[in-house]
């Protein structure tokens, strides 16, 4: 569901609490001359979600002018409140005119009206342009406030031909405001009023294009004052049936708005039968049930509390297994007023609370997103604790107490952590002090910090194949290091064959592969615990005999020789269809909200260890109630990481003419095909199919002549890690993986998006394409768009070719690192074919004569390609 | 050509490929190595506080040497050249005591500039527009000059409104085509500045196409007064301005990011003239005109510029590389109006449509 489409999502919410006439509390710390504390409702209103902030000054004992001058002119030096626009609210034009002139931002002034005519009118409406406001206009003309839908529409529909007639008014910047007039005033002419607000609503909305509507909201409740919860469900009532009329904006009060549904089904009928003038007795009704509340604390009817009436312990404990923050500060504030010392509320309750959370996990009954939900609940409470325990530090020159310290990086060349943010959190939440170095480490630091601080672990993490090759570069140097300390190997192209064959062999010291976070916490606690030697031995055992399946496994699967596996490549004969264009274009800034249906969902529940197809995941019986928590969060930050542009996807096509050259394809400059732009190589099939079954290589798709070939880079990362980083700092890295995992998500929607425009328009070659998103999932089209580094080609360092191509740094920003991974992290590239019998295979492994073949082709030497190639050779290269 | 037939001229290059706007005043004047008798000249030569600095006085004293510098930059073969009036405002001219000189520094600033453009028009046909120069002045509308009082202002919207005023009457005046209000650190002087300049149309009877830059201070991404690039934008948008861009403080490579927001959002031409680089430790500029002009010829080619030109550190060495990078390049496509409410305060807020 796009945000467009949802007028709820849209609504503009007008922070109320910044007016003196509706609000007694502000008006007297104005009167007192407390600016500070004014400052305070402000900041307040903006952190409860406010869009807009609505100042007014109008009392009797304030200066207006000066105080809207005062208080704009302080706003204005507290970022976290300018930051979002101003209303500028006063029934006195010189207040107003104050006001602009001390607001740089775009405001709305509320309001002007025809009330005094329409010379006036004009008059204010010019200068409100000048000064780049935009206006709330009032129903109120010579004869007074419009009280009946066909006044109401009347008034504004002929303000509407004033101000984009005579005053040149854009109709974008006109929001009306048919008034809200009090209901169930016991006046029987006052029943209608509601009913005619949404009425008029409706008919502004439908006849005059590109205006807003606005109101007062608790106006409607004047005659319930002092009863809130009656109040507060007549305005969620009220706002329900006039958002669904077209009003799009309001003044509420933004720290205490009610759902529509969480009103109670009784009282939310006798409310509805008042708005709507549906029975002649509503408004007794409506008092009958006000008595039996009236005075009555306010009952929250949106959630469950009773858990907080528990004691402190168990409160924690509550908190921790159901990831609720809110409270978490108090709470640990609590403990540690009862606890000897701040360590003690960490090593009782807290603990107590994760161990609950460990078991619930262990168990199956709760799953990663809740246990990284918990994490951001014990981080935060640890993170209230930490001064308190440095001062205590200070004070006796203790230290604190660790179940041991792991220093963690993504190596060198490499970009990707979501899995280390994973791991490194759940270890944390079992009292392990975690070093994350980041992403791109070298080795030396890695091992630097590890000597410095007497870590008692490394773990090393990398997405992308060649970091297996720097890992075990790591694992060499903690071996000419002498080091002893356990090594951990993860990550998605990390593999326990791999940890065995390669990484093992180069270092002493104990070396584990940890499949997924749920594994680290037992294998620390065996390594740092009596069972070490066990594990150690064990896994030295388990080891040796997977290398020995690993090299047995090899001798058995022979490999074609070259030439006659390229005997065996594929006729594939075709027309080829020029591109709508040659050369490259870039599509800068693109719209976040068309990927948002592209995306495939079932990778994003793998990268939280939940494993099933969307959307049948979400129905499953055991890890459904984890997948749908997670889905949820997911999605409402997804809308507003589109809405608020978090990030920002590029991306780059090209197309060029292109022939086939053996295993090679030749792009040129142009359609003279006389100069050679580059070259691509391709790598083909050698394992022995049988006769009669073809060997594939990427070349086989391009035509010997008058072909074309197309690339493509695309990121959705710029701007990821400021985004991560800023829940991070709140210690919210619940939040900050799952934006990144978003984000990744966007980038491969981005290359689905763009390859289906690729299809029907830009390339043109399947111009009548239409298929439904998982029709797109399941690739159910023409052509392919294979990416180095996946398994049609495994050479990496094909990126850096078809990254000079499209310009992808200059043009979107991506960038390669030394070990050919695209940076931002949520980049997708790769080349289209449009042949019709393209698909995807896998090269598998290749044999020596390739590798030569390919070094010469290349300009490599042998030892280069062993190294790019290594983890899809059919040979040992140092046998 | 009168300035109606210049203005239609220019437009209808402007559709058609990127526009060239001159390079900076000020480095160009460093290399006469003028001493404080310069700017003083025989007018001035009593006056008891010392003007050295003050370079739109040097409108008045030394007019050649500001004749020359936009020759140096016709001669680049640019279509726009801004006057030597940056700072001719009532409040700026204060600090040297020549508060009272602002319209005619304004007045002849134009002045000159036109009759430099009117030679180079005789010379090929070709239009060349001056853009009457109004830079931010020495105060800020939306700060503190004091950190321990953020709700003390030194001067308010209307002072500095009537001063704008007085500057575009003599830039009118003078002959100016377009008016730049440029460098703009603090969205509200901007706003000002358009007060002024439509209450000198209403009293003239003449409109001058609007043009605004803004100035991002770092690679934060923010005015001085703390606004985003589409929050800018958002305040501004109501001047139905003949363009709007980015200028200052940034060398090229910085302000790309952010000229790249304003090119998303902007319903009307866009331009950039960058500084050479950032200062350097001793305060010059490092990028070369070759090194710069692939910074323009990118941007060009991203579809990001409708007019470029240059700022600190740029000379008419630099102007021509960039003219030549960006010779022959389509200009960014303006986009038709969007009727969406736009509003902002540091950040921009756009209702739904």
């Amino acid at each position: 569901m796009s945000t467009a489409a949802n007028p709820f999502a849209n609504f503009v919410v007008v922070g109320e609490r910044t007016n003196v006439t509706g609000s007694a509390k502000f008006r007297k710390l104005i009167e007192a001359d407390d600016y500070a504390g004014a400052l305070v409702v402000a900041r307040q209103q903006v952190e409860s979600g406010a869009n807009v902030l609505d100042v007014n000054m109008d009392a009797a004992l304030i200066d207006g002018p000066a105080a809207m001058r005062r208080f704009l002119n302080l706003i204005a030096s507290e970022p976290d409140i300018a930051r979002i626009p101003l209303m500028i609210d006063s029934s006195k034009w010189e207040v107003i005119e104050a006001g602009l002139k001390c607001a740089q931002g775009k405001s709305i002034v509320n309001s002007i009206s025809l009330k005094e005519g329409e010379d006036k009118f004009i008059a204010q409406a010019k200068r409100v342009r000048r000064y780049g406001a935009a206006a709330v206009v009032m129903a109120f003309d010579e004869q007074g406030q419009a009280d009946t839908t066909k006044r109401k529409v009347e008034i504004c529909t002929r303000a509407y031909h004033v101000l984009t007639e005579k005053v040149g008014f854009p109709a974008e910047d006109i929001i009306f405001d048919p008034n809200i007039f009090a209901v169930a005033t016991g006046i029987e002419e006052h029943a209608d009023y509601a009913l005619a607000f949404f009425e008029a609503t409706r008919i502004i909305r439908e006849t005059l294009p590109h205006v807003h509507v606005s109101g007062g909201v608790s106006n409607v409740s004047f005659s319930f004052r002092g009863n809130e919860p009656v109040r507060e469900a007549m305005h969620a009532v009220f706002l329900y049936h006039a958002i669904r009329a077209g009003m799009d904006m309001g003044i509420v009060n933004a720290g205490s708005l009610t759902l529509y549904d969480d009103v109670e089904p009784d009282l939310r009928e006798r409310v509805e039968d008042v708005l709507l003038n549906r029975r002649a007795d509503a408004t007794e009704r409506l008092l009958e049930f006000a008595e039996t509340v009236k005075g009555g604390k306010r009952k929250d009817t949106v959630k469950d509390l009773s858990w907080r009436d528990k004691p402190v312990k168990e409160r924690l404990a509550h908190a921790l297994v159901h990831g609720i923050n809110e409270f978490i500060v108090a709470d640990t504030e609590e403990a540690r007023l009862e606890a000897e010392r701040p360590l003690h509320v960490i090593e009782g309750p807290l603990m107590d609370g994760m161990s609950i959370v460990g078991d619930l996990f262990g168990a199956g009954k709760m799953f990663l997103p809740q246990v990284v939900k918990s994490a951001r609940v014990m981080k935060q409470a640890v993170a209230h604790l930490i001064p308190y325990m440095e001062e205590e530090k200070q004070r006796t020159g203790m230290a604190g107490k660790s179940n041991g310290k792991i220093v963690m990086a993504t190596v060198k060349g490499d970009v990707h952590d979501i899995g280390k943010n994973i791991v490194g959190v759940v270890l944390q939440c079992n009292g392990y002090e975690i070093d994350d170095l980041g992403v791109m480490v070298p080795c030396d630091r890695i091992l630097e910090r590890a000597k410095e601080i007497g870590a008692d672990a490394i773990g090393l993490s990398g997405l992308i194949t060649p970091s297996l090759d720097e890992m075990v570069f790591v694992a060499s140097e903690m071996e000419r290091q002498g080091l002893k300390l356990p090594l951990l190997i993860g990550g998605a192209t990390t593999s326990r064959t791999h940890t065995a064959v390669k990484i093992a062999p180069a270092y002493s010291g104990p070396t584990l592969y940890v499949a997924d976070a749920s594994r680290a916490v037992p294998v620390m606690q065996k390594l740092l615990g009596a069972d070490r030697d066990v594990l150690v031995r064990e896994t030295k055992a388990e080891y040796d005999s997977a290398r020995e399946a690993y090299f047995a496994g090899q001798d058995k699967r022979p490999r074609l020789p070259l030439a006659k596996a390229r005997e065996r490549a594929p006729q594939l004969e075709y027309a080829p269809v020029k591109p709508g264009f040659l050369g490259v274009r870039a599509f800068d800034n693109f719209p976040l909200a068309e990927l948002v249906p592209y995306i495939d969902w079932t990778p994003f529940f793998a990268s939280w260890d939940i494993v099933g197809r969307y959307p049948a995941v979400l129905e499953d019986d055991i890890v459904g109630e984890a997948a749908r928590g997670l889905y949820r969060d997911a999605r409402a930050m997804l809308d507003q990481l589109v809405a608020e542009r978090w990030v920002k996807a590029s991306g780059v096509v090209g197309f060029w003419p292109a022939s086939r050259d053996g295993d090679d394809v030749v792009l040129w400059r142009d359609e003279t095909r006389s100069a050679e732009l580059a070259r691509l190589h391709t790598l083909r099939q050698q394992m022995d199919k049988g006769e009669g079954k073809s060997n594939f290589a990427l070349a086989d798709y391009v035509a010997l002549q008058g072909d074309y070939v197309g690339a493509f880079a695309v990121t959705a990362g710029l701007g990821e890690e400021d985004v991560a980083i800023r829940f991070k700092r709140a210690n919210d890295d619940y939040s900050a993986i799952l934006a990144q995992a978003l984000c990744d998500r966007l980038a491969e929607a981005f290359a689905e998006a763009l390859h289906a425009k690729v299809r029907r328009e830009l390339w043109g070659y399947a111009k009548d394409e239409s298929l439904s998103a998982d029709d797109l999932i399941a690739e159910k089209y023409r052509g392919i768009r294979p990416a180095p580094g996946y398994p049609a080609q495994p050479d990496h360092t094909e990126k850096r070719t078809l990254f000079d191509l499209l310009g992808a740094r200059e043009k979107c920003g991506i960038d390669l690192t030394e070990s050919m991974a695209m940076t931002p992290p949520s980049s997708v590239s790769g080349l289209y074919f449009a042949h019709p019998q393209a698909e995807y295979f896998g090269v598998g492994r290749i044999d020596r004569d390739q590798v030569a073949d390919y070094a010469r082709r290349k300009g490599w030497d042998m030892a280069t390609a062993e190294r790019w190639l290594s983890p899809i050779l059919a040979y040992d290269p140092q046998r | 050509m009168n300035r109606d037939q210049r203005l239609a001229a220019l437009n209808a290059e402007l559709a058609k490929r990127i526009l060239t706007l001159d390079g900076s005043m000020g480095a160009y004047l460093q290399g006469f190595g003028l001493t404080a008798d310069d700017f003083h000249g025989a007018r001035f030569a009593g006056h008891a506080t010392p003007l050295k600095g003050d370079s739109d006085v040097l409108t008045l004293t030394r007019p050649e040497i500001i004749t020359k510098v936009h020759e140096a930059y016709l001669g680049a073969g640019v279509d726009i050249i801004s006057t030597n009036t940056f700072t001719a405002t009532p409040i700026s001219q204060a600090e040297y005591g020549l508060e009272a000189l602002a319209r005619e520094m304004n007045v002849d600033g134009a002045r000159l500039a036109r009759a430099a453009c009117d030679r180079a028009e005789a010379a090929d046909g070709k239009p060349r527009a001056v853009a009457g120069s109004i830079g931010p002045t020495t105060k800020l509308l939306s700060m503190s000059p004091d950190v321990g009082d953020p709700g003390r202002r030194d001067v308010d919207f209307d002072t500095m409104a009537k001063g704008y005023e007085e500057q575009v009457l003599g830039l009118i005046e003078g002959g100016a085509d377009l008016l730049l209000i440029e460098t703009i650190t603090d969205t509200l002087n901007a706003k000002s500045a358009l007060w002024g300049a439509w209450e000198a149309f209403d009293k003239t009877g003449v409109e001058l196409p609007l043009w605004i830059s803004g100035t991002i201070t770092d690679r934060s991404g923010r005015t001085l007064s703390g606004q985003t690039v589409e929050a800018f934008y958002n305040s501004l948008r109501h001047a139905k301005l003949w363009a709007i861009g980015l200028n200052c403080a940034l060398g090229p490579a910085d302000m790309r990011a952010f000229l790249a927001d304003l090119a998303r959002v902007a319903e009307c031409a866009v331009s950039a003239y960058p500084n050479a680089g950032l200062p350097n430790a001793m305060g010059g500029y490092d990028e070369t005109p070759h090194t710069m002009e692939a910074h323009y010829a990118e941007w060009a080619r991203a579809g990001l510029i409708n007019i470029a030109g240059g700022c600190c550190g740029t000379t008419p060495d630099h102007i021509e590389h960039m003219r030549h990078a960006v010779e022959g390049i389509k200009p960014r496509a303006i986009p038709a109006h969007d009727a969406r409410l736009r509003l902002a305060g540091l950040e921009p807020f756009n209702a739904a449509a």
